[in-house]
């Protein structure tokens, strides 16, 4: 059981949600997150945000009944963490960017925190959010609201690129590295995959991702992927 | 002393609560979690002769008290996992059960062929380190083989005829509740040589996108599992036992050890543990206490008092 610390709303459904308890994690990570009973049936995946002294923070937008539910909880209420799960972003050297598209940037701010010389985009399609939190850890911060973020990336400008936002975006961004490697530059992108979960410990098969090498999972094998390792079908 | 144990075939259960097929990987994902060898058993994820990638689109979506799956049997296939789960099975002391699936006949009696041989050769002290087979011949979500197999009793009897004859491992069959008369199946099974019947696999069920007027699904129908079939599971459950003389491993929407008595009152020798290993990723661990605390509160010592008293 994890106690709720603050739920504070920062935009239009979205929340940033800390709490007491957990068990810290890695960035990239998740955990199972549940404040009900038996209704909605599942847990909800949400990335960790920052890991803080005395248990974790999430940030999150408000799609559907769960995380409505989630959206409604107070400080001293408590919920379930299971967690952390999955296989989050590498620990990394040389020139990094963090690239973040909507509530994608969730999970880059711990990013942020553990690669504190990266350059951090931040992108938005109507209304920006926690920007300014980013902005002690970066090198450069650029922020977009209603553009495409990927825009003021040069991909050929660095080592590693994390990327993590809509689906056409992780799939722009995967262009974008292989554009980068025909021209002699080979950054090694990191795609942070979001898909829907059951059981968030890689045994339901739900969140399998098509992969070069086969069918791989979501919340075990990543979610975090080598861009050019994921087969993008639409 | 509160006994909890269960016997089909010649397999030992410690308690009736056996983790359900495809919703408990091969057991290695909860093994972080909570020791499972305090289970009676696992049915490992559904598989196929050779390696499935399994159904594209969205593969789960949540309805009231229950959930559709439209996972399609992805799985390795069944000589990766034997070269790469059955090693860690035989470091668990709780019942094993292999669940198979299949495209065609060739392809059942093939991998019960191999899954016998390989668990005969790994097996210690002349106890072979699988314990059983579950036939699944009632998958909703794979187009070829699955529930075609699953809803005519014909059709599923020449499929149990054929892996009976390829293996001498205890066979439980997994049928359907599509099926056209799901007793009259489990009565075929039982002349057929089937050592249990295990019921019910997920219910055929739809979800319609109406802003884009189609199903969510790609393969259009998926399988509706979890609490909201959990009456139509015991009712068939209950119909089967009082048909046969094999045991019946009973399944469906079971989230309490409530559920688990029901099922045993209905007839059910085991249960499996399905959806609700979702809901609460310690389930089974929950459960296994949970059972011990109501048979003592319901003064129960055995569930061979209550097997069936309804």
């Amino acid at each position: 059981m994890a106690t709720v610390i603050s739920n504070e709303r920062l935009a239009d459904g979205v929340y940033h949600l800390v709490v007491e308890g957990g068990n810290g994690g890695e960035m990239g990570q998740f955990y199972m997150l549940r404040a009900w009973g038996a209704y909605p049936l599942l847990s909800r995946p949400l990335s960790i945000h920052q890991v803080n002294d005395s248990g974790v923070d999430f940030l999150y937008h408000v799609v559907g009944e769960g995380t409505e539910i989630l959206a409604g909880l107070n400080p001293g209420d408590s919920l379930e963490l299971e967690g952390p799960f999955g296989s989050g972003f590498p620990k990394v050297e040389g020139r990094v960017a963090l690239v973040g598209g909507g509530i994608g940037i969730a999970p880059l701010y711990y990013c942020a925190q553990e690669l504190p010389d990266s350059d951090i985009y931040l992108g938005f399609s109507r209304e920006s959010y926690r920007t300014e939190a980013f902005r002690p850890y970066a090198a450069g911060l650029t922020v977009d609201v209603g553009g495409l973020i990927l825009d003021s990336v040069d991909f050929t400008a660095y080592d590693h690129i994390f990327v993590c936002g809509p689906h056409p975006m992780l799939k722009a961004a995967q262009l974008k590295g292989i554009a980068a490697a025909a021209s002699g530059k080979r950054p090694d992108v990191y795609l942070s995959l979001e898909n829907r979960m059951a059981c968030g410990i890689g045994a339901c098969l739900v969140c399998s991702v098509s992969c070069k090498d086969g069918q791989r999972k979501a919340c075990a094998d990543g979610p975090v992927f080598l861009a050019e390792e994921v087969l993008f079908h639409d | 002393m509160i006994n909890t144990s269960a016997v089909i075939a010649s397999v030992s259960f410690k308690n009736p609560i056996v983790m359900a097929s495809g919703t408990f990987g091969f057991g290695r994902e909860y093994g972080r979690l909570y020791d499972v060898s305090a289970l009676g058993g696992i049915s490992g994820k559904g598989l196929t002769l050779h390696a499935k990638a399994g159904n594209p689109g969205i593969r789960v979506y949540e309805t009231a008290s229950g959930m559709l799956n439209s996972v399609g049997l992805e799985n390795p296939g069944v000589e990766a996992f034997l070269a790469k789960e059955l090693p860690y099975w035989e470091t668990l002391d709780t019942a094993r059960i292999v669940n198979l699936g299949g495209n065609t006949l060739a392809d059942y009696v093939l991998g019960a062929e191999l899954i016998q041989r390989d668990a005969d050769t790994r097996g210690l002290a002349g106890k072979p380190a699988v314990d059983m087979i579950e036939l699944n011949i009632s998958c909703p979500n794979v187009k070829e083989g699955g529930i075609a197999f699953g809803v005519k009793t014909p059709a599923a009897q020449e499929v149990v005829r054929a892996v009976r004859a390829a293996t001498s491992l205890p066979l439980a069959v997994k049928l359907s509740p599509n099926a056209e008369d799901i007793a009259e199946m489990a009565v075929m099974c039982e002349a057929e040589g089937a050592d249990a019947v295990s019921l019910i696999n997920t219910i055929s069920g739809m979800k319609i996108d109406i802003r884009r007027r189609s199903s969510v699904f790609n393969n259009l129908y998926a399988g509706l599992s979890g609490p909201a079939i959990k009456p139509v599971a015991l009712r068939m459950v209950h119909q089967v036992s009082k048909r046969v003389t094999i045991p019946v491993i009973g399944m469906g929407g079971i989230t309490s050890a409530t559920d688990i008595i029901e099922f045993i009152m209905a007839g059910a020798t085991v249960i499996q543990v399905g959806t609700y290993n979702f809901m609460n990723l310690r389930a089974g661990h929950t459960l296994v206490e949970e059972l011990q605390q109501l048979m003592a509160e319901e003064n129960i010592s055995s569930l061979d008092e209550i097997r069936g008293i309804v």
